[in-house]
């Protein structure tokens, strides 16, 4: 165990989850009006719809397809146990891989072409376009060149991932990979430790709850029954919004 | 019954002159920021015209408020379904070219302009890329039906007219046209509330203003596409969308929204009414033709016993209820049946009322025959102005200036009446009641015996004309304006420190200024 692979394999990954978890709760609690997904839309919208879509469905599927990986291993496992499942599964994933790549490839010439875009573009929207860009090529080369990556993927990384949050990290796994998987692994790490100072941090407010409420919001300040009361006006408790 | 208190705005369209002054007071309080340059929480509009954004009255293109679906009602454009699939890329959103590109003018250029043959220009240049561009739109840019072949022909309002109704509104001397100034309407059924993901759209409980809060909006932008009258607009600089808010700092403070405080012609009238929350899904629900009575239904009688025990049952203030009582807006809307809602078939229950203007329907009769006499004596090309065919009073027939108006009924009834235009003549024959009524006793050049003629039949007494009149055209400032005083232990400044939004106004990034083109 060298001192970089357990920089990069033990110490980057707690780093980067401690300052997830923590920098996602600050940056939400003390200006919540930085957390938005900064849609640009409304300034470009023919281009956006060949980058935007293709992008996002295909990192939901690749990114739910590494979860489901990472924490069911053996169901993974037994799943690939015939070939002809493995081939479905690994075609599927590739497929949603390569729409990422594409989405993305559009996403950044859009990004950097139009001039309206340009406005609304920070230097760490571009540093993390190509940040992921890297990280997708990587996946798809890996996808292509270390098959089959769904089943080595839940045989040796998954219980790597899984030592790190057992607290008693073993890297021996990772440490036989060849370095375009290891690229891949800091990569996830890195984008993972950049979410809360960047908007990435979007994809945490997925609206779900959308599904459940009642279509109308009306909100009062007070308790409506209780404020008609001078007596408790001071010392009922403060309205539900704020 | 769930009783709950609106505060609310009539339009007496009659009395705008187009000035824009109210637009120029909101947006000097409220939207003179980056991001919000293009947006206008107040316009002005000139009907007929396309408005702004273009042709936002177009649900075919834009897919804005509810439609019918089996009993209930379903948002057109929006909604969990679509709301959330559309999500990464919403094709029913309005971009920034449907409303304008803005921009300034390179002002310095021409006072550090060095010594040339030419003389120095001021350059347009765009506030979104600070780049030269050609001005292809502006705020406005059909005011007063200029370039009508391309704006207002293609008003959406006209679509149910024939081709020769069409023709005869644009024949150059019988052109008529009226102004349309709008805010958001704080609708009882919110298509923009119901739209938005986040849940970041909501309605205020004690005086219905709608708001969007600034930290829980996530720019999925969904109550763009939702809102029918295109009133919440998305600040691209913030990512936030953004809408009018009915000045509600001030409204707390007891002051007048700038807009109404602003307006030149005192068109505006702005007070509480109660209305009937239990009833607001059966409502909207209503078939088409039923739309603007039911919505009329929902609005309660301040003075009714059992409205009044049901208010005070429900938390409503005793000041809110008197201003109920006395709410300038329930006169109108419910007592005097004078202000119809804009567009009540997109059915989110709008709260603004607007008297349908009676001036370009009156001016009409006796034009061709006096015309032929006069021009024989002119020179071809001269003008021709008889001032008694302007406010014809004479006439027999009651109501013969609105039964043949040069302003077809049809096309105000698609405005306000979801397209019945007996509703929109009752309001028109009302007016003119009140007119010729006024004008019995101020000229008399009418019988005191067709005044009363014309009262009986839209069911005025001349007391009630008196009261129309008064609150019309001598109104002050506090018959206009009747909101309760304010519940300083209700009001969001005594809740939240405004020193947060202290040089924001409440919007966008503190350090974050407009940069203008100079």
């Amino acid at each position: 165990m060298n001192m970089l692979d357990s920089f990069l394999f033990v110490a980057l990954p707690y780093l980067a989850l401690v300052i997830f978890a923590i920098g996602c709760i600050y940056r939400y609690r003390q200006s919540g009006f930085t957390v938005s997904s900064f849609s640009s839309q409304f300034l470009e919208g023919r281009k956006l719809f060949w980058g935007s879509v293709p992008f996002h469905w295909g990192i939901v599927v690749v990114f739910f397809g590494h979860l489901l990986a990472f924490m069911f291993p053996k169901t993974q496992l037994l799943w690939n146990s015939q070939p002809i499942r493995l081939i479905i599964l690994e075609v599927t994933a590739f497929t949603f891989g390569v729409l990422v790549l594409v989405g993305l490839v559009g996403l950044i010439v859009r990004r950097l072409s139009q001039a309206r875009i340009r406005v609304v573009t920070s230097p760490a929207d571009i540093f993390i376009e190509f940040l992921l860009l890297a990280q997708v090529i990587l996946g798809c080369w890996s996808a292509l060149g270390y098959r089959w990556g769904s089943s080595w993927f839940a045989a040796d990384l998954s219980p790597y991932l899984w030592s790190i949050f057992k607290f008693n990290p073993e890297i021996g796994a990772v440490q036989a990979m060849p370095w375009v998987i290891k690229l891949h692994i800091v990569g996830a790490f890195l984008i993972i430790l950049l979410v809360p100072f960047t908007r990435l941090i979007h994809f945490l407010m997925v609206p779900l709850h959308y599904v459940w409420r009642p279509y109308q919001v009306v909100i009062w300040y007070w308790d409506r029954k209780k404020v008609r009361r001078a007596e408790t006006v001071w010392t009922v408790t403060r309205p539900r919004n704020n | 019954m769930d009783v709950r208190a609106q505060i609310s705005m009539v339009f007496h369209l009659d009395k705008c002159i187009g000035c824009h002054t109210c637009s120029i007071a909101c947006k000097n309080i409220w939207t003179d920021r980056k991001g919000a340059e293009y947006m206008w929480w107040n316009n002005v509009e000139t009907k007929p015209g396309t408005g702004y954004p273009s042709k936002w009255e177009e649900q075919d293109i834009y897919k804005g408020g509810w439609e019918k679906s089996g009993d209930g009602i379903k948002l057109k454009g929006a909604g969990k379904g679509k709301g959330l699939l559309n999500i990464f890329h919403n094709p029913h959103l309005p971009l920034i070219d449907d409303y304008y590109e803005p921009f300034t003018y390179k002002y310095l250029d021409l006072i550090e302009s060095g010594d040339m043959d030419d003389q120095p220009t001021a350059r347009p240049v765009s506030l979104i890329t600070g780049r030269p561009i050609d001005i292809k739109m502006g705020p406005n840019w059909d005011d007063d039906l200029s370039g009508t072949p391309d704006y207002a022909r293609h008003d959406p309002n006209l679509g149910n007219l024939s081709a020769a109704e069409q023709e005869a509104m644009f024949q150059l001397e019988r052109m008529a046209f009226f102004y349309l100034p709008r805010i958001c309407n704080h609708c009882l059924n919110p298509a923009c509330v119901a739209s938005c993901p986040s849940g970041a759209l909501y309605k205020r409980g004690e005086d219905g203003i709608v708001l969007i809060n600034q930290s829980v909006c996530r720019a999925w932008r969904m109550c763009v596409t939702a809102c029918p009258y295109k009133k919440t607009y998305y600040n691209w600089n913030t990512g936030k969308s953004e809408k009018c808010i009915l000045c509600y700092p001030r409204i707390e403070a007891g002051f007048a929204p700038a807009c109404m405080h602003s307006c030149v012609g005192r068109i505006r009238y702005l007070g509480v009414i109660l209305y009937d929350a239990d009833q607001i899904h059966t409502v909207a629900s209503s078939e088409e033709h039923h739309l603007v009575q039911a919505q009329l239904s929902l609005l309660l009688d301040p003075d009714d016993p059992v409205v009044i025990k049901h208010a005070q049952k429900n938390g409503i203030p005793d000041s809110t209820i008197k201003a109920a009582q006395d709410s300038p807006t329930y006169k109108f809307v419910k007592k005097w049946g004078l202000a119809l809602p804009l567009h009540p078939e997109f059915r989110t229950l709008p709260m603004l009322f607007y008297v349908p203007p009676l001036l370009p329907v009156m001016a009409n009769l006796k034009e061709s025959t006096q015309k032929v006499e006069q021009q024989k004596n002119l020179d071809p090309i001269s003008k021709v102005w008889s001032d008694n065919w302007l406010y014809d009073t004479s006439t027999e027939e009651l109501w013969g200036t609105i039964e043949q108006a040069r302003f077809p009924l049809k096309y105000m009834a698609n405005l306000f009446s979801a397209g019945d235009e007996e509703l929109v003549k009752d309001k028109l024959k009302k007016l003119m009641a009140v007119r010729l009524y006024r004008r019995w006793k101020t000229v008399g050049d009418v019988s005191q015996e067709k005044a009363n003629k014309a009262l009986a039949e839209v069911g005025y007494t001349g007391k009630l004309a008196n009261q129309i009149y008064y609150l019309t055209s001598l109104a002050k400032f506090d018959d206009r304006f009747v909101i309760p005083a304010s519940h300083r232990e209700q009001a969001i400044e005594m809740l939240d420190f405004a020193g947060d939004a202290k040089g924001s106004t409440g919007f966008g990034f503190k350090d974050a200024t407009a940069e203008r083109g100079l």
